[in-house]
């Protein structure tokens, strides 16, 4: 009995590989195993090789496997790309079609089994994808009936005919893969999950969900890999509360469009990818000097221009925090779990409005596709601050002037009306402007003015519900390793590697890239002997990002990828002996 | 009910003396009036020029946006609460050349909200430059030799796509000017209005005198029918686009918000931020 597995389909994109996976996921997940998913994709619709990685386990885990326990394969491509991931004892089950081969050092064992011939023989040929399934089953020494529900509800709506169907190609492939495997049945026998139920989820539909949750009714944006699923969400979502979401013409006017809505009234959103978002930079500096709340989403892809669209990479990180020309205000949080994308949306939503600034929600590739286990979301948890937004009845001002809508105060922040209230009546400009928003370029207001908004958040990484995410059980580290966004499993899993070489180590995810958390950062850096900052970028932004706050510039280090592939664990933990040479364990 | 003085704030225009923009601002104001706005429930959002400043002259609320986004922004307003009467404005730099992209977008998406361009055929704030007005042979100091860019024909292009309201005026008409947008608020969809409005510092030549030659009100065609989509493109061909009045209405298509599913019959910004646990779980379970 194995208490985990990696699993991985492939072929040409557009042949179901996702939907194969997907079937095979959520029946795994529902009987309670933790899955964490990764998909190798091109920037086309069909043809290309595709393959879905799936981490199968019985307890939580975010990173992708180093190696493959099998291998299920639709082209010879899939073998060629991925036969080197099989270990000794690992499975390739490839359909006969294509007369599949395996390369001669391949460790792995090779299965031939008809799937599109037992489809085809079954009604049609698309179901090869089930017989694979069935096929893994046997593998696993699964039973089949644990596909029962969810054939049926992905294909009831065609009829009970289908579903039969496709149980038939489930059970085919069991069976045909029974005889190859003689005594072998059930080699890989996973060990009894837990049947907690949890979710299984993108990182996206968190984010899309947290929107909703967060009273997010509004969306204005322009299709990019890969942030594309949160507006596919939103618009299916949004109309039972009244809202909707606005396709645009551009990036320029999604994010000028949120702004009019968030000025408006309406919690509204905007999310990209790093081209979208080079576009958004100057609507970003409008929100920061007329102080409107915005949520803008970054899902960093590989960079620059068109770069690597489908591919994990951040490097955006700095453009996101100095983006734009001239100086604002700006919040950048950056959700290390999927959990985490959800709860920070929705707060997103409350610091937009309580700090009347934009909000970046900055997430990688894998953090916002790696489809994976989920536990339970809760609402209660969500709350709704509005911060100074009037809502109460205004009196008419003196000598008919205008609403002091920039009013200098303490805090920064002023009181906020939305166009409809009587007495409130302002002007906004992203011209400097005085507190009544009418223009002035006076020195004294100017000053006056950027005080009052840079002041806004001054306070933040004190208030900021989880500006680190810690796991750092050593009062003197041997090791601190940092990171964001979606490396934090991976880290974690190399992490457990190196305290059983005899390291001791401490991790912490940066929550709030900006403003900077830099007291408990620079704690955490002095109490470990050395500092690794662990990224997919090739100048290590955040390392320097992390310098620039709380120096120590000679001892933090970095450990740097940015081939387009997230980090394995076996490349963190190989890098952290060789780097601080601790030998050979 | 507000006369159109309480649309008057104290605010002294940037503009040069004798530009044709002052009118186009007693027009909003006569306007706003006529059709029984309050201040408060009107929204002027402009872009970037010597036009754009006409939401900070107007006492409504308003935003002054970034150069050629006036129409996004005014969009998102209306889509935010569309109770409110959302004018966005600009000049011909703004909405035909920067902001030429949103313009189309905002005709065919037919959101309830005007768009009024003050058009001078030059970039004024800039200190004149060639605008993608300006016709062939204008000399400014980007165009020392002539522009050799043929003049884009904004009427034609509303047309084409698919625009439900399309008209144009000159500043100096100033009773056509009102009751033109009065009828631009009150058509329910988009509803695009270009005024002729002169720059008397750098275009010497599409001045007042040479409007007053070149202008044909559509109210002196025989038989003009606004209604007449073919009509209405004839005669702007036939008329090198230099008509006023209202061009074209079609006031059977539904406005953007009477099409969106689902979408709040009452402003949107006071709907319920809060989701009941039941619709909550409902959500959730779908990725169960």
């Amino acid at each position: 009995m194995i208490n985990q597995l990696s699993w991985k389909v492939g072929g040409q994109q557009g042949e179901g590989i996702e939907s194969t996976g997907e079937i095979f996921c959520i029946a795994l997940n529902r009987l309670g195993y933790y899955l964490y998913g990764y998909r190798h994709f091109s920037s086309r619709i069909k043809g290309g090789h595709t393959n879905n990685k799936i981490r199968v386990s019985t307890t939580e885990t975010r990173a992708i496997s180093d190696d493959l326990d099998i291998l299920v394969a639709f082209d010879q491509e899939t073998i060629d790309v991925n036969y080197k991931e099989l270990h000794v004892g690992g499975i390739i089950i490839a359909d006969a079609k294509f007369k599949p081969v395996c390369p001669e050092d391949t460790k792995a064992e090779l299965y031939i089994v008809p799937f599109t011939e037992i489809a085809a023989e079954l009604g049609t040929s698309l179901m090869k994808n089930m017989v694979a399934i069935g096929a893994t089953c046997a593998v696993l020494g699964m039973e089949i009936s644990v596909f029962n529900d969810v054939v049926d509800e992905i294909f009831g709506r065609k009829g009970e005919e289908i579903v039969k169907k496709n149980m038939d190609a489930i059970t085919a492939g069991y069976k045909a893969m029974e005889v190859l495997l003689g005594e072998k049945l059930g080699a890989m026998e996973l060990e009894k999950a837990d049947g907690q139920k949890r979710l299984f989820m993108i990182g996206n539909d968190a984010i899309a969900l947290g929107a909703v949750a967060g009273g997010c009714r509004f969306m204005a944006a322009y299709p990019i890999t890969p942030a594309s699923e949160i507006m596919e969400y939103l618009i299916k979502k949004l109309p039972q509360l009244g809202g909707t979401v606005i396709q645009t013409e551009d990036e320029i006017a999604a994010a000028t469009m949120a702004i009019g809505a968030n000025y408006g009234g309406v919690r509204a959103i905007t999310a990209s990818a790093g081209p979208g978002l080079s576009l958004k930079m100057e609507a970003i500096g409008l929100a920061g000097i007329t102080e409107t709340p915005i949520v803008i989403v970054d899902t960093q892809r590989g960079g620059p221009s068109t770069g690597l669209p489908t591919k994990q990479e951040q490097s955006d990180l700095m453009a996101m925090i100095y983006g734009t020309h001239g100086e604002i205000p700006k919040i950048v949080m950056a959700p290390s779990t999927v959990e985490e994308a959800f709860y920070d949306t929705a707060e997103a939503f409350n610091l937009a409005e309580e700090y009347q600034c934009p909000v970046i929600i900055l997430s990688d590739l894998q953090l916002s596709l790696g489809k994976q286990t989920v536990q339970p979301l809760d609402y209660s948890k969500v709350e709704i601050r509005r911060g100074k937004l009037v809502d109460f009845e205004i009196e008419e001002p003196e000598n008919k002037s205008y609403f002091k809508r920039y009013k200098v105060t303490e805090d920064g922040v002023s009181p906020r009306v939305v166009p409809g209230m009587k007495n409130g009546i302002h002007h906004v400009t992203g011209v400097e402007h005085d507190e009544t928003g009418r223009p002035s370029e006076t020195a004294v207001n100017r000053k006056a003015q950027m005080d009052k908004r840079m002041r806004k958040l001054n306070n933040l990484a004190n208030t900021f519900h989880t500006p680190v995410y810690k796991n750092t059980p050593h009062e003197e580290a041997d090791l601190l390793i940092l990171g964001f966004n979606s490396t934090r499993g991976t880290i974690d899993e190399a992490i457990g590697r190196l305290e059983t070489d005899g390291v001791k180590v401490n991790h912490a995810q940066i929550r709030l890239i900006h403003p900077f958390p830099t007291d408990e950062v620079l704690s955490l850096v002095q109490s470990a002997k050395k500092v690794v900052v662990i990224e997919n970028n090739a100048t290590g932004q955040l390392a320097n990002i992390i310098k620039m706050n709380v120096g120590h510039v000679n001892k933090i280090k970095s450990i740097l990828k940015y081939d387009g592939n997230p980090f394995l664990p076996h490349e963190i933990h190989t890098q952290c002996k060789e780097m601080f040479e601790y030998g050979n364990v | 009910m507000a006369t159109f003085k309480e649309f008057r704030n104290d605010v002294k225009p940037n503009w040069c003396p004798g530009c044709g923009d002052f009118s186009v601002q007693a027009a909003m104001q006569r306007a706003a009036a006529n059709v029984g706005l309050e201040p408060e429930n009107l929204a002027v959002v402009s872009g970037i020029g010597c036009s754009g400043r006409i939401s900070g002259y107007i006492k409504s609320y308003g935003f002054h946006g970034i150069h050629g986004r006036s129409l996004p922004i005014a969009q998102g307003v209306k889509m935010a609460n569309r109770e409110l009467t959302v004018i966005a404005s600009g000049g011909d730099g703004d909405g035909f050349a920067i902001g030429m992209g949103h313009t189309i977008h905002a005709i065919r998406r037919n959101i309830d909200i005007t768009y009024i361009v003050m058009d001078n055929q030059i970039y004024g704030l800039t200190k004149g430059q060639t605008s993608p007005r300006s016709a062939v042979g204008f000399k400014t100091k980007s165009t020392p030799e002539g522009s050799i860019e043929q003049a884009v024909s904004p009427m034609e292009l509303a047309l084409s796509a698919g625009a439900t309201f399309v008209a144009q005026s000159f500043s100096t008409d100033l009773k056509d000017l009102t009751a033109i947008i009065e009828a631009g608020i009150n058509h329910k969809g988009f509803s695009f209005i270009n005024v002729f409005s002169p720059c008397v510092t750098y275009n010497k030549i599409n001045t007042y005198d040479w409007f007053k030659q070149n202008l044909t009100k559509l109210n002196t065609i025989d038989g003009y029918d606004s209604s007449n989509k073919e009509q209405a493109m004839q005669t702007l061909m036939k008329h090198d686009s230099l008509v006023t009045g209202i061009i074209y209405q079609d006031s059977s298509r539904p406005s953007y918000q009477e099409l969106v599913p689902g979408y709040a019959e009452k402003a949107l910004n006071k709907s319920d931020l809060t989701l009941d646990q039941a619709h909550f779980d409902k959500l959730v379970a779908e990725f169960m």
